[in-house]
């Protein structure tokens, strides 16, 4: 069977759900290969993951370079993949980090690069949604090897255990490659809550909130129903949460089973970045607010009231 | 410090964006179309460290004739010239491409630090910083959320902006930047400013005087195809309701019906 490429996305390691996703997503195209790159001794917590999965193979590479240096060593590692394996095509998740990745290797093996992929074909046709969710596009890449990120939470992970059999690969990165050292790391906020991009449920604050400690009311719903917490370019405008996790336009697109909007308008900026949300619930007092134009259930009420009844209600449902 | 800094004309955020239904492009004619919101912010660091080190900060763009503003914008917050590359071999060029054409540009601009933003709102790819660095063979410091240049250790260190903090990354110059919005508070241009840009140089380019072949860029040559496009089906709308002191009872009995908890 053909052979699929996919780059496994963990964290020192510990494998994102999304390398689950991007096997099950493969299985459909041929036989997944995972790609396994990380700093040395890492690939023991993915190992027994990839297998769960369904990795046919895993090329393990690990090396100080793919640790310490930005993006450039791995597109080079991935790239050297890309032409000796020849697979039909490469899997990646559109995260940062690995849409970077993809993209240079894509430009190393002259190959078509596509972005946000949300489903696939076995005909390797990509479907997207652009302009922030609004148009939907089929299209499929005409040169090379096709290079696709995929956005995660886009395809259900199912689990299919097997033995992959193990590549070492030699790491062998170019003096080019090795020019943006990394000479720390440094963890900010370390909330035990699931990653943005990746969670099942995410709830998102805005200008409504009024105040950056009033962000409290919307962690507490977050810790009771599991989720990730995001916020408007209003509220990160404001200084009340971190850029990092703006959702919408400039920031991150999230696509999960539930969106929670709290106190949020619902500004184009802000849809773009979550009508493709399977279920939106919206908490705001202005029933005119163009969010309840996409809600699934929308309460016109003070969220300082509602919110807590909420968070209560979860809680008790456990 | 010889300072280049790329932006992008794109239909404007709160436009209906639109493909061109023809070929399948950005429909660029129907739009109000304005400099990408997040190069303000590229162009703004570009200037801060031209104030704060001396040289000279380069506006490239790619584009059509009408980008021509967004060039104008970037020399009335402050840049002192431009180059722009438009043809029409140019048209629906993807990103790989257009990276090999920028390149292409501004490796003969011999720049120390070639600053990007993050991504542009029409395309959203966030890979133009990474694709920059691996065509002009430099550092790669994208996601940047701060810069600090020393010209006289001849290196530059960002914060790479990670989900849970911060990498904090070094290299020598010259280097390519990616910046993140909120790195800082782009400027409004001047009246001064307004009217200084006119007279400020600016070098248009085609395909062939910089150096590139037609036949690798454009649509013919991209290296993907749209072969389909609809509009998103309209959600199917849904239950509003007005508190009566149980709003939060009742999205917990939503959500429990719809098995969400």
């Amino acid at each position: 069977m053909a052979e699929v490429l996919v780059l496994v996305e963990h964290a020192d390691g510990e494998p994102k759900k999304v390398t689950a996703e991007l096997l099950t997503l493969a299985r459909t195209l041929g036989e997944p290969s995972a790609v396994f790159l990380g700093g040395p001794g890492t690939y023991a917590k993915a190992k027994e993951y990839l297998a769960q999965y369904g990795a046919a193979k895993v090329y393990v590479g690990e090396s100080d370079d793919l640790a310490d240096y930005v993006v450039a060593p791995a597109a080079e590692v991935l790239a050297k993949l890309i032409a000796s394996a020849s697979p039909v095509a490469v899997l990646t998740a559109a995260t940062p980090d690995a849409r970077e990745t993809a993209a240079r290797a894509a430009a190393k093996s002259d190959s078509g690069f596509l972005w946000d992929a949300v489903g696939l074909t076995p005909e390797l046709v990509a479907t997207q949604g652009i302009f922030g969710g609004s148009t939907i596009v089929q299209s499929h890449v005409t040169k090379g090897i096709p290079v696709i990120a995929v956005r995660p939470n886009s395809t259900a992970a199912e689990a299919a255990p097997g033995t992959p059999t193990e590549e070492q690969l030699t790491i062998e990165v170019s003096d080019v490659a090795k020019t943006a050292k990394i000479v720390d790391r440094v963890v900010e906020a370390k909330s035990g809550r699931p990653d943005l991009t990746e969670a099942q449920i995410v709830v998102s604050g805005g200008r409504g909130l009024g105040a950056g400690e009033n962000f409290a009311l919307v962690e507490k719903l977050a810790d009771s129903l599991g989720a990730a917490v995001g916020a408007s370019r209003a509220a990160t405008d404001a200084g009340w949460y971190p850029h990092q996790n703006q959702v919408g336009q400039t920031g991150k697109t999230v696509s999960p089973q539930l969106y929670v909007a709290v106190g949020i308008s619902g500004a184009i900026q802000h849809r773009a970045g979550m009508q493709t949300s399977k279920t939106i619930v919206a908490i705001n007092k202005d029933p005119e607010a163009p969010i309840f134009e996409l809600a699934d259930f929308g309460l016109v009420g003070d969220l300082f009231q509602v919110v807590p009844q909420l968070t209560d209600e979860v809680e008790k449902r456990k | 410090m010889n300072i280049v800094v790329t932006v992008k004309q794109v239909p404007d955020t709160w436009a209906e964006k639109k493909l061109d239904a023809s070929d399948r492009t950005t429909d660029r004619k129907s739009v109000d179309n304005v400099m990408n919101e997040m190069d303000e912010y590229g162009v703004e660091e570009a200037l801060r460290i031209k104030e704060a080190h001396g040289g000279e900060v380069t506006v490239v763009t790619m584009g059509p004739q009408k980008a021509v503003e967004t060039i104008r914008k970037a020399l009335s917050m402050g840049a002192d010239k431009a180059v722009h590359l438009t043809d029409d071999a140019l048209h629906g060029s993807d990103a790989l491409q257009t990276s090999k054409a920028l390149a292409k540009v501004i490796a003969t601009l011999s720049p120390d630090l070639v600053i990007t933003a993050t991504e542009a709102s029409d395309a959203r790819g966030g890979v133009m910083g990474a694709l920059l660095a691996e065509r002009l063979g430099l550092p790669q410091l994208t996601l940047a959320r701060k810069v600090t240049v020393d010209p006289a250790a001849g290196t530059v260190q960002i914060e790479r902006q990670a989900d849970n903090g911060y990498a904090l990354v070094e290299a020598s110059l010259p280097a390519v930047v990616g910046v993140v919005e909120k790195i800082n508070e782009p400027r409004y241009p001047s009246f001064k400013g307004i009217m200084a840009a006119k007279k400020k140089p600016l070098t248009t380019l085609g395909v062939g005087e910089a150096g590139l072949d037609a036949s690798e860029v454009g649509l013919a040559s991209a290296g993907s195809k749209v072969d389909d496009a609809e509009p998103r089906p309209p959600r199917q709308s849904g239950t509003i309701v007005k508190d009566e002191g149980d709003g939060g009872a009742k999205i917990a009995e939503f959500l429990a019906t719809q098995k969400l908890i």
